[in-house]
């Protein structure tokens, strides 16, 4: 019965949504809006080629300080509620400790995990040059770090070394903002006051590409912590003591 | 030929957006919510990139090969706002984990049915 009701509600409200959608046909002319505004500015004021990246760092930069806010306190609620007892807090899970993978999964790992990082380091500092940024290399470089812990049972990762780099570059992109109110020409947060380079070269559109460096070290750091936060909780009823 | 990409594109995109939101109403397993939530998740996306595509369109990036051409770009505008909602997507359900790993060790079950004032 529930599922009956369930089942005509999302069909009547695929409907509405299908009908308002096909009255925009894919693929058709829409109204411009402010595309064609940043398609101009991007390549010829900002010298950034990648029109996303120009938009999410420089002209939305705003909007991506938040975002990272969004991310940091997403990682912090996390510890929040799995917190344990400070004093019984070893980081290290007894219950997979146990389990040893074999060892064709470590030789890999161990192999991999350079290249891994290799590739998102790659990924977020042609951030503005080609499809890729920040969020998407700190991603990569997550997922190595995902490997790592996943075949080295063992495999300890510092807290407090992930909260210094969060730390240091989150206050680098607050940084750059402040420096783009004193030193740029109309004195606005996050406007660039670096000299901008020639368009399609690795040093090119000011302070976007070092802006978006920062992001992905903070990106990494924060899903490497969430990563390693879920997956080193201990189990329910291993502790005599918990609530 | 236009009319069949605009049912069959924004069709999958509203199948994914419903099939999510069925899973997060109907099932009893709170894993398999946040699964439909992030399914949900995914849909909307899809749908967001969709709208901002144009007819052979490339990507929004003034590489090499495009300077100085005359070709169109799609629009970079919801492509920029799907990568803030990736990563705000992945803060959610991150969260969303972590809540569901409180219930368990609070009631031992992640079945919604025996975990009361949960279900509807």
């Amino acid at each position: 019965m529930k599922k009956l009701i369930v089942i005509t509600l999302l069909l009547i409200l695929g409907f509405y949504l299908i009908s308002t959608f096909s009255s925009t046909p894919f693929g058709a002319e829409k109204v411009s809006g402010v595309k064609d505004f940043y398609l101009k500015q991007s390549p010829e004021t900002l010298k950034v080629s990648n029109v996303v990246t120009a938009i999410v760092v420089s002209f939305r930069g705003f909007d991506t300080l938040g975002e990272v806010t969004v991310l940091f306190l997403a990682s912090t609620a996390l510890g929040s509620i799995l917190y344990r007892r400070r004093t019984k807090h070893s980081g290290l899970n007894p219950q997979r400790e146990a389990v040893i993978s074999s060892s064709l999964v470590r030789t890999g790992a161990k192999v991999l995990f350079p290249m891994i990082i290799l590739l998102g380091a790659y990924v977020f500092v042609h951030g503005h040059l080609t499809p890729g940024g920040g969020f998407q290399g700190g991603a990569i470089i997550a997922t190595g770090f995902l490997l790592i812990l996943i075949s080295y049972r063992k495999f300890f990762i510092n807290h407090n070394v992930l909260t210094w780099v969060e730390a240091i570059a989150g206050t680098t992109f607050v940084l750059i903002g402040i420096g783009g109110l004193i030193y740029a020409t109309q004195n606005n947060f996050l406007e660039n006051f670096l000299p901008e380079g020639t368009l399609n070269k690795l040093m090119s559109g000011g302070v976007v590409s070092i802006i978006y460096i920062a992001v992905g070290f903070k990106v990494g750091a924060e899903i490497t912590g969430i990563l390693d936060t879920l997956l080193t909780i201990k189990e329910a009823g291993l502790d005599p003591d918990e609530n | 030929m236009q009319e069949y990409l605009t049912y069959s594109v924004y069709g999958s995109a509203i199948l994914l957006m419903l099939i999510g939101l069925y899973a997060a109403l109907v099932k009893k397993n709170l894993i398999k919510i946040v699964i439909g939530l992030s399914i949900l998740d995914a849909g909307v996306h899809l749908l967001f990139v969709a709208v901002g595509y144009l007819n052979n369109a490339t990507a929004p990036i003034f590489s090499e090969a495009v300077i100085g051409k005359n070709v169109v770009m799609a629009d970079p505008v919801p492509q920029a706002l799907v990568l803030t909602a990736i990563v705000i997507g992945f803060g959610v359900t991150a969260v969303a984990l972590a809540l569901v790993v409180r219930l368990y060790r609070k009631h031992n079950t992640t079945n919604i049915d025996e975990i009361k004032n949960l279900k509807w």
